[in-house]
């Protein structure tokens, strides 16, 4: 029972750890149609700003929740305008002119601060589910997960910039026909989706560490499932992290985390096979 | 054989007055090649996913270099390193081994930090008649006349680690590891002098080096419940467990001990709190008390200033490296390959920061001390010494001085 307890916890922060790491991503690639290979170093950029506050002494929640977001929302706003905004509608030239940005961002990392993995040491201590011992941090990946999910699907639902950003994605042409600039909302979109980025790497910074070539351990992961999730951004992220963390954690856990690796992708080839536009291609289509 | 082709340029050069008597007579050979510097050849990973561990095994050749060229050079001559940088790459290994070998003509080549980059290069130092110094802690095996190895071995760390662990702590041992050779020996090793101080093995774990995130792992180890957990994880991404143990309160419970902790600068990069207590096994430290380690630490911080990382045995080791060669080409008189091997299976003793190193002819592996040490307020505290360790593991296996040809590691076999 206890060990069903602690299983059960693991999976959610597993599950949220995915949805974390997916959802920027999945901002960018499913309202602009851009693959952002350098999806992982905006995460190790976030990882950055929350080592670099805490150790100038700012409070830890407020550096990864607040720093770390503002930080590589701005860098991906000065991405947009410097790079991006050229290359839309050119899916190839994007995908090669963000893998160029992710080298360069690793290599711009390292000779500032070096290749040696910094600590964030972590915020909470311990909790027991029975006579085993569970991290309480773990809560806090669930609950910025949540937030950035629930947040995410109120700003689109419930704001006027969420319609016109939905409107914008839905038929630039027309949105500009109506008196909105589509070059602003793409610019918005681009640092919102990088925002994200750097919050899942500001919260993950004190148990994954940080270093410059940080961002290779989760990009692959992010692409799967945003594949996986299809075109509604929200309702795909959520769907397609509980199916694949799921997988992954109690596969990992019966047998070795190479073999969950390999059930996790096994799913993903199955799923793509059945549903080649993923889960909301065909499933609750009108959802966010 | 970089001798005889530094001999005939002094033939020419002198216009055949003392030709091929320049190796004969010391004195002439000085004055006639005083100009001349001895290049030695240096390949490291400076960049890449080994650069951490490469760049301050790099200082510590140039250190050596230094300290020899201060003390008048080698048989009159400077020394002149050069040295690439490998890159973390497979390729430019034997690209610059090919290079280092033909081109430069060096007289030695120090360096290789994975075991991989070790059996690539190996090859072509073996063809080029080159000779060559590994200086990493390493599975152990190797077993070839060119090739001198100066780290430690299973037998000289992991022997000490395990009995230390089942006496202090319990006999049921949990193994985690990296899944590439090294942490699949490794776990072998670990499984039996577990199983010769009478403990037993709840389970072993292989972790690819990406993997980052360890709850799974953790859950199965509380689940096993074992006295101890044995660590042979590798790279930046495996620093997550410890981070990730801690997190989840397991610090406190079950101990850690490993046999690579502490390489890459972990007691300076990780909250105390997460390292304070991990127990390892090395054949130095640098809180290890002898003069030589207080002068190789004060050297190296005067030449490269106080930002260094904290040092390890992959640095001793270099450093001891270059200075073995060096003794074995005083000793021989000259920097020719095979009088320099001979010199060195005469069982040269040298000083280093690990304390006295002696290289052992029959496996041209070095028996030196082992130390035991436990992490406390980011310092290792040493607590106990294994004075002159031999590598034990090899010389069962490999016998130079008796079949000289021998060219291969032996994979020791295990019984499980």
């Amino acid at each position: 029972m206890d060990l069903t307890g602690l299983l059960g916890f693991n999976v959610l922060v597993g599950i949220g750890t995915l949805a974390l790491i997916t959802v920027g991503l999945g901002v960018i690639y499913g309202m602009m149609k851009i693959i952002n290979l350098a999806h992982g170093e905006f995460m190790m950029l976030g990882a950055y700003a929350t080592y670099v506050s805490t150790a100038h002494g700012i409070n830890i929640w407020i550096a990864m929740l607040v720093i770390s977001p503002l930080f590589v929302g701005l860098v991906g706003l000065v991405v947009e305008r410097t790079l991006i905004r050229f290359l839309y509608g050119r899916m190839i030239d994007t995908m090669l002119a963000t893998w160029g940005l992710s080298l360069g961002l690793i290599g711009l990392m390292t000779s500032i601060f070096g290749n040696d993995p910094r600590g964030v040491s972590t915020p909470l201590h311990s909790f027991a589910i029975g006579r085993y011992d569970a991290s309480l941090y773990g809560i806090v990946i669930i609950l910025a997960a949540c937030a950035s999910l629930i947040g995410l699907f109120a700003m689109l639902r419930m704001t006027r910039f969420g319609l016109i950003v939905r409107a914008t994605m839905q038929n630039p042409n027309m949105a500009a026909a109506l008196g909105v600039a589509p070059p602003r909302i793409y610019m918005a979109t681009f640092a919102l989706g990088a925002a994200l980025a750097g919050l899942a790497g500001g919260v993950l910074a004190p148990i994954s560490g940080v270093s410059p070539v940080m961002g290779a351990a989760f990009i692959a992961k992010a692409f799967i499932t945003v594949l996986g999730g299809g075109a509604a951004i929200v309702t795909g992220t959520a769907l397609a992290s509980t199916i694949f963390g799921f997988i992954n954690e109690i596969v990992s856990f019966k047998t070795t985390p190479v073999i969950g690796e390999v059930a996790l992708l096994l799913a993903a080839v199955v799923m793509i096979r059945i549903l080649p536009q993923g889960i909301t291609g065909r499933f609750l289509r009108r959802s966010l | 054989m970089n001798g005889s082709i530094g001999s005939r340029r002094s033939f020419l050069k002198m216009g055949g007055a003392v030709g091929g008597a320049a190796l004969a007579m010391p004195f002439i050979a000085r004055n006639g090649l005083a100009a001349q510097p001895i290049k030695v050849g240096c390949l490291l990973d400076e960049s890449g996913a080994l650069g951490l561990n490469g760049q301050p095994m790099l200082q510590a050749t140039q250190y050596a270099v230094k300290v020899i060229n201060d003390a008048g050079g080698l048989l009159g001559r400077p020394l002149q390193l050069i040295s690439y940088d490998t890159q973390s790459s497979m390729q430019l290994y034997t690209q610059y081994a090919q290079q280092l070998a033909l081109k430069d003509e060096v007289a030695v080549v120090q360096g290789g930090i994975t075991s991989a980059s070790r059996e690539a290069i190996r090859p072509v130092f073996d063809r080029f008649k080159t000779l060559y110094f590994y200086n990493t802690q390493y599975e152990g095996g190797v077993c070839d006349r060119d090739i001198f190895c100066t780290g430690t071995t299973p037998a000289q760390t992991v022997s000490h680690l395990v009995p230390y662990t089942m006496q202090n702590w319990g006999k049921k041992a949990y193994i985690i590891a990296a899944d590439y050779n090294y942490g699949q020996i490794t776990s072998k090793w670990m499984t039996k002098y577990t199983r010769e101080a009478g403990g037993t093995i709840a389970e072993i774990d292989f972790f690819p080096l990406d993997v980052t995130d360890f709850s799974s792992a953790i859950s199965k180890i509380q689940q096993a419940g074992p006295n101890v957990v044995l660590s042979a994880l590798v790279g930046a991404n495996h620093l997550g467990f410890y981070r990730q143990w801690a997190a989840a309160g397991m610090k406190g419970k079950i101990p850690i001990a490993s046999t690579t902790f502490g390489l890459s600068n972990e007691l300076n990069s990780m909250d105390p709190s997460i390292t304070d207590g991990i127990v390892t096994a090395f054949g130095w430290y640098p809180t290890v008390n002898t003069p030589s380690t207080t002068a190789f630490l004060a050297g190296m911080t005067k030449m490269f200033g106080p930002n260094l990382p904290m040092l390890s045995e992959l640095d001793s080791a270099t450093y001891e490296g270059m200075m073995f060669w060096a003794e074995g080409v005083k000793k021989a008189g000259t920097i020719a390959r095979l009088p320099v091997i001979k010199a060195l299976e005469s069982g040269i003793t040298i000083v280093g920061p690990s304390g006295t190193a002696t290289m052992d002819p029959a496996t041209h592996h070095v028996i030196h001390n082992a130390y035991l040490a436990r992490a406390n307020a980011r310092k290792w505290d040493i607590v106990e010494t294994f004075p002159a360790s031999p590598p034990a593991d090899t010389a069962a296996v490999c016998n130079l001085l008796k079949y000289p040809r021998t060219d291969k590691q032996f994979v020791v076999d295990v019984k499980s």
